[in-house]
C-alpha cells in the first residue's frame, strides 16, 4: 500500500439513488503523473472531493499517502496541495491577500516565511506581476493559476489538480503542463483530472478513465493503450451487406457507417475478411486494419460525446 | 501499517508555530476580512448614526417626557444617549448586523467556493467553526462599542457629561456611571453573541448568505414580536431576546441583577445549543459547493 499515493477500494458516492461514483478502485503510484480522465459528469470531481475529505463516501475506503481518509485527513492534507472544481477566492482581495489568508488559516504555516513562500508560489505560476490586483479583475487563466499557486504554498508530496487547464488558452495549457512536468521531476505525485485527453496525455505516466461513475480503464499509458483492440474498417457502397459478412465471421462490435462498416478484428486474419467480403459480392473500395489512438480509445471507453454524463 | 509510521513524521516536520499563535493569526485574518468589507463598514456607519440621530432630535425638539427612560435622562446627561441608542438598536439594527456577519461566516464561504479551499488547507471543521464564531463575537463587540462610544461622544458634546442620576433617583459619579455603561455594553454583547450562535447554525445549513441573513433576522424579529404578546407570557422566559433590555437594571441603586443573571443563563443556553448543533451538522456535511 505504501507505494500508492492514492488508493481507493470499492469507493461509492450516492446522491439519493444516483451513484455519481460507483465502486472505483483507484491506484495512483507514488511518483506518477496520473491522468484522471472522463467526460463532464463522469464523477471525477466527486471522487476528488472524497479524497480530500470534503465529501464522505457512501461506501468503500480511501488511503491518501498511506493514511485512511476521512479519519486522518487533517494529518495528511498538509502534504497535499489541491485544486477542486475550479478556482475560488474572495473577489475583493488581491491575489496575494487571498494567498495570505489561506496561509494564515494553515495551522502549521510559519508566519515569518509567509511572504517569501507566497511570492515564490506566485512566481512559479507567473502571477507575481499581478499579485496586487484584485481577484475579480483576474482573467480565468490567472484565476486558475492563482489556485495552483495556493496548492504550492508548502512543499507537497501529492498534488490533486481538478481540471487545471479548464478555461486556459493553448499557451496557458502548455504552461500548466510544463509546470506539472517540472513538479513531477521534483518527486511530487500528481493526480490531474481532465475531460480532454489531449491536454494531459503528453505529461501522464498513468491514466484512469471514468465513465458514468465507473473506472473503465486504469494503468500506465502503455497498458491502457494495449487494451485497445485492433479494428477493421471496410469502405464500400454496400454497408449493410458488409456488416452482415463481418458478423458472420464472428467479429464483434460491428457497426454500419455511411461509408461502410467497422468492427473489432478479434484475431481474424485480414486476408480472410477481404476474401469473404469479395466472395459475398461486397464491392470493397478500401480496407484498413488499425489500432485506435489513445484518443479513439478514450472516446470508445467514455461513450460518444464528451459533454454528457448520464 | 504505513499509517502509523508516516503520521508522526508529518506532525514532527510540520509542528509549526504554537497553537495560540496560529489560531490568533487565523482569527486576525478573519477579522481583517470582515472589517475590510465595504458593506460592513457601511453597516457600522448605520449603527453609529442612531445615537447621532437621537442626540440631534433631542437637541432640536422641546423637552417632553418620552416613553424611554434613557431618552428622558439623556438631556440632563449625554451618557444616556449611548443607552438610549442601545435600547433602540437591540430591537433590529444590532441583530441585523449579527445576521449579516453570520451569513458571510460559512454560507458566504460556501457561496464563493472558498470553503473547500479553507478545509483543504487543511483547517479542521471544528477549528473553522470556532474561529468563525469568535470572529462573530468580536463583530458584536465592534458594533456595540461603536454605538456606545459614538453615543457618549455626541451626547457629551450636545448635553455635557457629569454626575449621573440613576433611574432610581440616586446620583453617582461620572466614573461610576461610565463603569455601569461598560457592564451594560458587555451584557448586550453577550446577547448578540448568543444570537450569533443561531447565526452560525443557520450559516452551515445553506450556501446562500442572503438566505442565512434573512433567516436570522426573521428569527430575532419574531422573538421580539412574541415577546410583545402578553398572552404568551409563559413563553417569554424562553425567548432569547426577552431579558436583553434588562441592562437598564444596572442603572438602579443597588443594581438589580436577577433578570440580568437569568438573561445571561438564557444567552449561554442558546449559544451552547446552537453552536453544538452547528458543529454536529457541519462535521458530517458534504461540501459540494
Ligand atoms: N451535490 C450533488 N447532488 C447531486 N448530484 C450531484 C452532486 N454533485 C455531483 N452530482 C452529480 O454527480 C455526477 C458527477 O459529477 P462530477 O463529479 O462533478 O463530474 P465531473 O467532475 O467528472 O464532471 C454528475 O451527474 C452530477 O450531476
Ligand atoms: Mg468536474
Amino acid at each position: 500500500m505504501t507505494d500508492l499515493a492514492v488508493a481507493t477500494h470499492g469507493l461509492v458516492k450516492r446522491f439519493g439513488q444516483y451513484a455519481a461514483v460507483n465502486e472505483i478502485d483507484l491506484a495512483v503510484p507514488r511518483g506518477s503523473v496520473y491522468g484522471f480522465l472522463g467526460p463532464n459528469g463522469s464523477g471525477k470531481t466527486t471522487t476528488i472531493r472524497m479524497l480530500l475529505g470534503l465529501a464522505f463516501p457512501s461506501a468503500g475506503d480511501i488511503h491518501l499517502l498511506g493514511e485512511p481518509v476521512p479519519e486522518r485527513v487533517s494529518a495528511v492534507l498538509p502534504r497535499v496541495g489541491s485544486l477542486v472544481e475550479g478556482p475560488a477566492f474572495h473577489p475583493y482581495l488581491s491575489g496575494r491577500a487571498n494567498l495570505m489568508r489561506l496561509d494564515a488559516a494553515d495551522r502549521f504555516a510559519e508566519p515569518g516565511t509567509a511572504k517569501q513562500r507566497i511570492d515564490q508560489a506566485l512566481d512559479r505560476v507567473g502571477l507575481l506581476a499581478a499579485a496586487r490586483k484584485r481577484y475579480r479583475a483576474y482573467s480565468l487563466g490567472m484565476r486558475q493559476r492563482l489556485a495552483i499557486a495556493a496548492a504550492l504554498l508548502q512543499p507537497r508530496d501529492l498534488l490533486v489538480l481538478d481540471e487545471p487547464t479548464n478555461g486556459l488558452d493553448p499557451q496557458g495549457t502548455r504552461e500548466v503542463r510544463h509546470l506539472i512536468g517540472s513538479l513531477a521531476e521534483e518527486g511530487t505525485t500528481v493526480l490531474v483530472s481532465s475531460h480532454l485527453l489531449s491536454e494531459v496525455e503528453q505529461v501522464c505516466s498513468h491514466v484512469g478513465v471514468m465513465r458514468q461513475g465507473s473506472l473503465v480503464a486504469q494503468g500506465t499509458v502503455a497498458e491502457v493503450r494495449s487494451g485497445a483492440k485492433p479494428t477493421v474498417t471496410v469502405s464500400t457502397a454496400m454497408p449493410r451487406e458488409a456488416a452482415e459478412v463481418l458478423r458472420a465471421l464472428g467479429l464483434s462490435a460491428v457497426i454500419e457507417t455511411a461509408a461502410g462498416a467497422e468492427a473489432e478484428q478479434d484475431g481474424v486474419a485480414p486476408e480472410r475478411i477481404v476474401a469473404e467480403l469479395v466472395a459475398r459480392g461486397v464491392g470493397v473500395r478500401g480496407f484498413v486494419v488499425g489500432t485506435p489512438s489513445l484518443e479513439d480509445l478514450f472516446v470508445a471507453l467514455t461513450g460518444e460525446g464528451f459533454d454528457v454524463g448520464e | 501499517m504505513s499509517a502509523s509510521e508516516t503520521a508522526p513524521v508529518v506532525e514532527q516536520s510540520r509542528r509549526g508555530p504554537s497553537a495560540v499563535r496560529s489560531h490568533g493569526r487565523m482569527l486576525r485574518s478573519e477579522l481583517r476580512l470582515i472589517v475590510g468589507r465595504r458593506r460592513n463598514q457601511m453597516g457600522l456607519l448605520v449603527l453609529a448614526s442612531v445615537p447621532v440621530m437621537i442626540a440631534i432630535a433631542l437637541k432640536v425638539s422641546t423637552p417632553r417626557r418620552g416613553n424611554n427612560d434613557f431618552i428622558t435622562a439623556a438631556t440632563s446627561n449625554g451618557m444616556f444617549v449611548a443607552l438610549a441608542a442601545l435600547t433602540i438598536e437591540i430591537a433590529l439594527f444590532l441583530p441585523l448586523a449579527v445576521a449579516v456577519l453570520s451569513g458571510d461566516a460559512i454560507a458566504g464561504e460556501a457561496n464563493t467556493g472558498t470553503l473547500r479551499y479553507l478545509l483543504t488547507v487543511p483547517v479542521t471543521r471544528t477549528r473553522l467553526l470556532l474561529v468563525k464564531y469568535a470572529a462573530l463575537a468580536i463583530g458584536a463587540v465592534i458594533g456595540v462599542v461603536v454605538v456606545v462610544v459614538v453615543g457618549v461622544l455626541i451626547g457629551g458634546l450636545l448635553f455635557g457629561l457629569g454626575p449621573v442620576t440613576l433611574l432610581s433617583g440616586t446620583q453617582v459619579s461620572l466614573a461610576e456611571g461610565l463603569w455601569r455603561l461598560v457592564l451594560a455594553a458587555l451584557y448586550v454583547i453577550a446577547g448578540l453573541t448568543a444570537l450569533a450562535g443561531i447565526g452560525l447554525f443557520v450559516s452551515v445549513l445553506t450556501e446562500q448568505p442572503i438566505a442565512a441573513m434573512i433567516a436570522v433576522t426573521i428569527i430575532s424579529t419574531a422573538m421580539w414580536i412574541l415577546d410583545g404578546i402578553s398572552q404568551l407570557d409563559w413563553l417569554h422566559p424562553w425567548l432569547l431576546v426577552h431579558y436583553w433590555p434588562a441592562f437598564a437594571d444596572l442603572f438602579r441603586q443597588p443594581m438589580y441583577l436577577d433578570e440580568i443573571g437569568r438573561g445571561l443563563l438564557v444567552n449561554l443556553a442558546y449559544a451552547v445549543l446552537f453552536v453544538s448543533l452547528a458543529w454536529a451538522r457541519f462535521g458530517r456535511k458534504d461540501i459540494t459547493s
